[in-house]
């Protein structure tokens, strides 16, 4: 119940100051979705998706450096 | 699609796995909060990776599992009313209530209709001006933005006809309440990133240093529990307690101040039921009074019975650790996700319909 999808946000489609509304693409499906709680979502952010808004701003270089640890791991082990 | 397949490689799951059997020198059990993350660890079976000194224990995190029958039957009675139509989010529709779920009342036909999100309520609202439109609030703190703002918007609209049924729960003061209990045997906690996304670090740390209990962050894909998993153990092993934020993708230390602020806009604190648990003080949202009169309950005269306990079900138990879904002799014969009898067999997020999902003898 507390899934949020990731997706990319590739348009804004209302500015409204209150109920900003963008689309976003969820690997070739795309949704209106509310930006409300990312005011500073751009257009090429993903974006995690609960129930029709972004929760969060999904940080690239957070998921990247993780996955980096462990593929480095990875390359220690082989 | 990104940051779900990176989340789920193989060579990484293979890993960690590893590297937790390494690691992993005594018996520890590890309570995952979030239903979500149960049903994760069930699918893809990281039950079966981690060493068998690692009890796990699935806890009270799936909203809907937890809403209480009470409230359910009051839904019910609500929705049975002449001009009401009753929104609600797919998972609630099969729950039951203390007779009769909300797809029984929708085939009798009353009007019950899914919604994505809160926010569809209103256009629903909008359309059918004759109507009295009432959205059953079931969430934690990662619904409760959406939620919130379905009310606010509604006041700015001036909707006359669209009120919620709140049902909202708090996850910090459910762990707390499990933690305090006698029975308790839970060493380490992976805490939910969607939850913690919303709420930040705040309410964890104090967790962690009353209980001196290790918590991890963690995100929902494979990799993310397997490392979750890992992080608690080193700190066990370690003799550590502290709180570690690995899903730091999605959690910033504060949590979402927009979506906190709109939190506090309409709701306060209050006592809350939980299905299975019972009653924990300051562990649910109510409207605040500057939004009183969205409250269905206030517009709706409607009884609703008490709930009974749920008889022979030992979820509670199994919400505490002290005994797996396997091991009540109702689950797979009286009790099965049509027939549940008990709070963790209602929802594919609940812990004993994620055992009987997925059919696995899991330790
Ligand atoms: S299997 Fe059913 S009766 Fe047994 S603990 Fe789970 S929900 Fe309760």
């Amino acid at each position: 119940m507390c899934l949020a999808v990731p997706g990319k946000l590739i348009e804004l489609i209302d500015n409204d100051e209150l109920m900003p509304v963008g689309k976003v693409d969820f690997g070739g499906v795309a949704r209106d979705v509310i930006l409300a709680y990312v005011p500073d979502a751009k257009i090429g952010d993903y974006v995690n998706v609960h129930a029709g808004f972004a929760i969060s701003i999904i940080d690239a270089e957070e998921a990247e450096q993780i996955l980096q640890c462990f593929q480095q791991l990875e390359d220690i082990a082989e | 699609m990104k940051y779900v397949q990176e989340y789920r490689n193989p060579k990484f799951v293979k890993d960690l796995a590893k590297r937790i059997r390494e690691i992993t020198t005594r018996n520890w059990s590890i309570m995952e909060v979030c239903g979500g993350q149960t049903h994760s660890i069930l699918k893809f079976g990281i039950d079966q990776l981690i060493p068998e000194r690692i009890r796990l224990i699935h806890g009270p995190g799936c909203p809907v599992c937890v809403t209480p029958a009470s409230i359910i039957d009051k839904a019910l009675a609500i929705g049975r009313l002449d001009n009401v139509i009753l929104c609600t989010f797919g998972d609630m529709v099969r729950v039951p209530g203390i007779n009769d779920n909300l797809l029984q009342a929708k085939a009798s036909g009353s009007d019950i209709r899914v919604i994505y999100s809160p926010i569809d309520c209103l256009q629903i609202a909008r359309e059918n001006p004759d109507k009295k439109v009432v959205f059953f609030a079931i969430g934690f703190e990662t619904t409760a933005p959406a939620n919130a703002m379905a009310v606010f918007q509604s006041e700015k609209l001036k909707l006359s006809n669209f009120s919620i049924l709140p049902a909202q729960v708090l996850i910090p003061p459910a762990i707390e309440k499990l933690l305090s209990d006698e029975n308790c045997r839970i060493d380490g906690i992976l805490a939910p990133g969607h939850v913690c996304t919303i709420i930040g670090l705040k309410d964890y740390k104090r967790i962690s240093r009353r209980f001196n209990i290790p918590i991890v962050i963690t995100g929902f894909e494979p990799v993310d529990i397997l490392d979750g998993f890992y992080h608690v153990v080193s700190q066990l092993e370690d003799n550590q307690a502290c709180v570690e934020n690995r899903y730091s993708r999605s959690v910033r230390d504060e949590g979402n101040p927009e979506a906190l602020r709109i939190i506090d806009e309409v709701f306060d604190v209050a006592d809350r039921e939980w299905r299975g648990i019972g009653m924990i003080p300051k562990s649910g949202l109510k409207l605040n009074e500057r939004y009183a009169h969205y409250d269905a309950e206030q517009r709706f005269d409607v009884d609703s019975a008490v709930d009974e306990a749920d008889s022979e079900c030992i979820s509670g138990l199994v919400l505490q650790g002290v005994m797996k879904p396997t091991e009540c002799s109702s689950f797979g014969r009286e009790c099965t996700p049509e027939h549940p009898l008990g709070a963790t067999m209602v929802s594919s997020e609940g812990a004993c319909a994620a055992y009987y999902l997925y059919k696995r003898n899991s330790k």
